[in-house]
């Protein structure tokens, strides 16, 4: 069984109220803003390897305000070394959501090394992250969003999705438009 | 874990610079308030100063990239930090340096500098050599602090022109500031 990954960012982000989201660069980018355009929504078109920590960076800076991040398996694995950093700190407001088909969909759907085993919810485990699951339904999804807004403790939710591209809806590409429209929304 | 250690007077006066201090009171005057850093020799009493103060948070790196992460992660919440790194992290956060560059991220690094001086290491001479060109490459504007007495006013001023102006920003400590590495111990 596998989870539909288009159904599952719109259940995590429906009613958002004032989550902030950072998405990593390739398809959750498309899958964010097909679910909506936002102000918070950081959508990071490059900088591979580093949703997660921006992610930590907007929690420790905001302690008080839900912030998730949606990031593939191959974005995950380049910055994997964010998981020992977060558990550093570990926020209480702070979520990253691994969209794990196994695939870099971007590039032509290779193989990622969470394709040859890579268990990436055990390696945030073993990095001293304590709550992290592995999801393979869309019908866990709607438990998973309460946990996130819940904002007890850094969450670590790899969801299995089936594997396939998805249609490119295209957000925003000017990073200092995107930069802007979020700091602004999120000081006030 | 943000453990805040207190300093013994004994312990500071013998591994802390006075240019080290003068860089603490930077961050204060600044409002820096997170200093995620790589380790370096050149840095320790800095992180040390750092780490002992309740008003700035740490955090250790595995890699220098997730550092220019994390201060965009910052800045987007409202926050200010300065990276503390050495030469040879530059090299590893090229291309994480056009999300800074993309977004208009104000960003500040102090870099020490290996590979130039009196150098023990031969290993640490390609990136050293190239650090600052490196970092022009990437849209930095880039300072440099030769002596004790420079040092606090290149750092407040960097960290003036990168919240002021949003730009990236990177003050080069010679090595010669830092000074010869003991490699009889």
């Amino acid at each position: 069984m596998t989870i539909e990954r288009r159904r599952a960012v719109a259940d995590l982000l429906a009613e958002r109220g004032d989550l902030r989201l950072v998405t990593g660069l390739g398809s959750p980018v498309y899958d964010a803003f097909a679910v909506g355009d936002h102000d918070l929504n950081f959508y990071n078109w490059g900088a591979m390897g580093s949703a997660a920590m921006i992610g930590l960076g907007l929690a420790l800076a905001q302690p008080d305000k839900p912030v998730l991040v949606i990031t593939g398996d191959g974005e995950m694995l380049m910055g994997i070394g964010a998981f020992a950093t977060i558990a550093q700190h570990r926020p209480a407001n702070l979520s990253i959501v691994v969209l794990d088909n196994g695939q870099y969909a971007e590039t032509g759907m290779q193989p990622t090394a969470t394709a040859f085993g890579v268990d990436l919810a055990g390696v945030a485990a073993a990095c001293g992250l304590r709550d992290v699951v592995t999801l393979r339904s869309n019908d866990e999804v709607a438990a998973l969003r309460a946990r996130i807004a819940a904002r007890n403790g850094t969450v670590v939710a790899v969801l299995k999705i089936a594997p396939g591209d998805q249609p490119h809806t295209i957000p925003l590409r000017d990073g200092v438009e995107i930069a802007n429209r979020f700091v602004r929304r999120a000081a006030a | 874990m943000n453990q805040h250690t207190a300093l013994a007077p004994g312990d500071a006066g013998q591994s802390i610079r006075p240019w080290q201090r003068d860089i603490h009171a930077c961050f204060t005057a600044a409002g820096i308030t997170h200093v995620p850093f790589v380790p370096d020799a050149g840095h320790k009493g800095l992180i040390k100063l750092c780490e002992a103060d309740p008003a700035i948070t740490t955090t250790v790196l595995t890699t220098e990239e997730e550092g220019v992460a994390l201060a965009t992660g910052l800045w987007l919440g409202g926050r200010r930090s300065v990276m503390l790194m050495q030469s040879s992290g530059v090299g590893n956060c090229i291309n994480l340096f056009s999300l800074l560059e993309n977004c208009h991220v104000p960003f500040v690094t102090l870099v020490t500098m290996r590979g130039e001086f009196a150098e023990f290491n031969p290993w640490q001479i390609p990136m050293g050599k190239r650090t600052g060109a490196a970092l022009a490459l990437m849209d930095f504007d880039v300072y440099r602090a030769e002596d004790a007495g420079s040092v606090a006013d290149t750092v407040s001023g960097a960290i003036d022109h990168a919240f002021f102006s949003r730009r990236a920003v990177a003050v080069l400590l010679a090595q010669r500031l830092i000074g010869r590495k003991d490699w009889s111990k």
